[in-house]
């Protein structure tokens, strides 16, 4: 019975990781019908920025998480403004490669400054709470409740905030947005940003029970198209159920099956599901 | 210089280009070169491939580089576990990239645009992921070794570079034939159609999934040939060669030569691997350059080196028929930005 709370656990913390990276992904595509093949590489540009604030200026664990949030949000602001602003009345099939263009040089130049060595991120939570039997890692409850928060936070500012009103009013429809004169490059460099900033963030809560390696995103961000494509392309509760769904097969799979293949479950779903389902889990008629 | 340039699109270019191919290897200073000029056919052979699905069927496949992995293992597996030799083993490698091809292109096909590029990309790692993880059957990271070399019938030695070179170079020019048929044939010009618009192609009463699925097993069986001379070449394998940076390398090579066009994967590919073979010292860094030059293609140039040249070609040779004659007849005009290449 233990193991099974301890897989639940450990269920909960990927499903955070992953519906955080997969939220940015789906916030991007709702609004400009983007697949951000380059996510994935925000994200491992957000682990080495921590990593560097944290052992080269030996800045505190929190400090280094929000200077990484700051930098990958700018890079990405960077991304929209310089890659895919200038894209946007190409043929869909451009947007892709463009993207894959800037994964493979975020990579390149990670690698050529830190080298493609697996490195160790120690933090101020490596303890862990024992209850009554049932251990949890301070750092997996970081996570777990470090992505209820920053979820909480983010529906609070689409919800109640104007410029949050304008990113929903122009996933919902794009005349519309424009009709009552909602500026576009605004939203987008907006949406550019906050899914940097998660990816930065859920990263940095991540690294310190994984490794940071210049190809740690590309699992990463597969799993997050899995999940997107799950949930419904564009759909931020399908981002969170579908994080959920990966992460717990991932992690019952990964003990009741078999660990070494843990890592195809999600793809192997994604294929089964597709399938029988080509619209995905979730959405009504959204391909 | 139009006259050059319009010399360049005659047929006796081609049997020009055949002819420095065969001189290649007595020109050549070394023995590497060859090598390297043998494994740039290979890649352009898959990057034909890809051009297939890709530049004249509009769909991104991004389990290219998995399919050119498989078409290597199968090739490598069965010879180097089962004691198979080279031709058998080929022709196996072939079925089986065409046979997987059918079943993932049979369910992957019904996906449109993102939902395809990213189902494919999840193909890929799968394949990957197989090759690492399945130690009993792939030898897991040790990878393949004792892969036969093509047996030459006791007339050539194909484990000498230079005979192994011809080889690939009969089986480029196939490709290339292959090709230049196909993008003339029926069947070519309705995988345009598809390009050119989905609704409209099916409109015109074009059977979708059937034409697509059959530009898709004909892209993996592209994949397969090559990935099973690779390994025929290399004579060991791993599951690095599975990685999808080998599909990205891909697209690169298609992008830089021109997406959709007859010679724009073998401009591509030659171009850019002797690029990378005079920027040795770039080998794990040339992504620097490749992820920006990817960028500033779509951007800038997005049909590439010869698709630009065909348009400014198209563009010259229409303005010099201008003022000599105002054309009274109606005429097609081509859609912006898709030249339909023959």
């Amino acid at each position: 019975m233990n193991l099974f709370f301890q897989n639940i656990v450990n269920g909960l913390t990927l499903g955070s990781i992953y519906g955080l990276v997969a939220l940015g992904l789906t916030l991007v595509y709702g609004i400009l019908h983007i697949p951000n093949f380059a996510h994935g590489a925000l994200y491992m540009v957000g682990a080495f920025m921590s990593y560097f604030f944290m052992v080269d200026l030996g800045a505190h664990y929190w400090i280094a998480m929000l200077g990484s949030a700051a930098v990958v949000a700018v890079l990405a602001v960077l991304c929209e403004r310089l890659v895919f602003h200038p894209l946007r009345h190409s043929p869909p099939i451009h947007d892709k490669i463009a993207a894959i263009g800037i994964l493979l040089f975020l990579e390149a130049v990670v690698q050529m400054l830190w080298g493609a060595d697996f490195r160790r991120m120690t933090t101020p939570f490596m303890g862990i709470m024992n209850f009554d039997g049932l251990i949890i890692p301070q750092q997996r409850a970081l996570i777990i409740v470090g992505a209820i928060v920053l979820v909480i936070a983010l529906q609070w500012f689409l919800r109640k905030t104007m410029t949050g009103a304008t990113i929903v009013a122009m996933a919902q429809s794009r005349e519309g947005a424009f009709l009552v004169g909602i500026d576009a490059n605004r939203v987008a460099m907006m949406t550019f940003a906050i899914s940097g900033i998660l990816a930065a963030f859920a990263a940095t809560l991540y690294a310190p029970i994984n490794l940071v390696y210049p190809a740690m995103g590309h699992v990463v961000i597969m799993k997050a198209f899995v999940i997107i494509i799950l949930g419904g392309m564009g759909s931020i509760p399908g981002a969170i159920v579908g994080g959920m769904i990966i992460g717990f097969a991932e992690a019952f799979g990964g003990f009741y099956i078999s660990s070494s293949y843990k890592d195809i479950i999600a793809f192997g779903l994604l294929v089964a599901i597709l399938s029988f389902r080509p619209q995905g889990l979730f959405a009504k008629g959204a391909h | 210089m139009l006259k050059f340039a319009s010399l360049l699109t005659q047929p006796a270019t081609k049997y020009a280009l055949i002819v420095l191919a065969l001189l290649f290897p007595l020109v050549a200073s070394n023995e590497y070169q060859v090598y390297v000029m043998a494994s740039a056919f290979i890649w352009a052979i898959a990057v034909y491939g890809l051009n297939i699905i890709t530049g004249y069927c509009g769909q991104l496949n991004l389990a290219h580089g998995g399919f050119f992995a498989l078409g290597a293992y199968t090739l490598g597996l069965l010879s180097a576990d089962y004691g198979w030799s080279f031709w058998p083993a080929f022709a196996a490698a072939l079925v089986m990239t065409a046979f997987i091809g059918l079943l993932v292109g049979v369910v992957s096909l019904r996906l449109k645009e993102h939902y395809f590029a990213i189902f494919t990309l999840c193909v890929g790692f799968i394949m990957y992921m197989l090759m690492d993880k399945w130690e009993e059957l792939t030898h897991g990271p040790i990878g393949v070794r004792d892969i036969a070399a093509p047996h030459g019938f006791g007339l050539v030695d194909f484990t000498e570079t230079t005979p192994f070179y011809y080889l690939v170079l009969a089986f480029l020019v196939f490709a290339m034939w292959f090709m230049g048929k196909l993008s003339r044939s029926l069947l070519g010009r309705t995988f345009m159609a598809i390009r050119n618009g989905d609704e409209l192609a099916q409109s015109l009463g074009i059977n979708l999934m059937r034409n697509k699925t059959m530009a898709f097993v004909l892209s993996t069986t592209y994949a397969g040939m090559a990935g099973a001379l690779y390994a025929g070449m290399v004579r060991f394998i791993g599951p690095e060669d599975g990685n999808i940076l080998h599909t990205f390398d891909m697209i690169t090579y298609l992008l830089v030569g021109g997406i959709g066009t007859l010679s724009g994967p073998l401009v591509g590919t030659l171009g850019i691997v002797w690029l990378t073979q005079s920027l040795q010292f770039l080998e794990e860094y040339r992504m620097i350059l490749f992820g920006p030059l990817l960028v500033i293609l779509v951007i800038f140039f997005p049909r590439g080196i010869v698709g630009s040249f065909l348009g400014w070609l198209h563009r010259r040779a229409q303005s010099a028929a201008l003022p000599a004659a105002k054309k009274k007849e109606s005429r097609i005009q081509t859609g912006k930005g898709v030249e339909n290449n023959a």
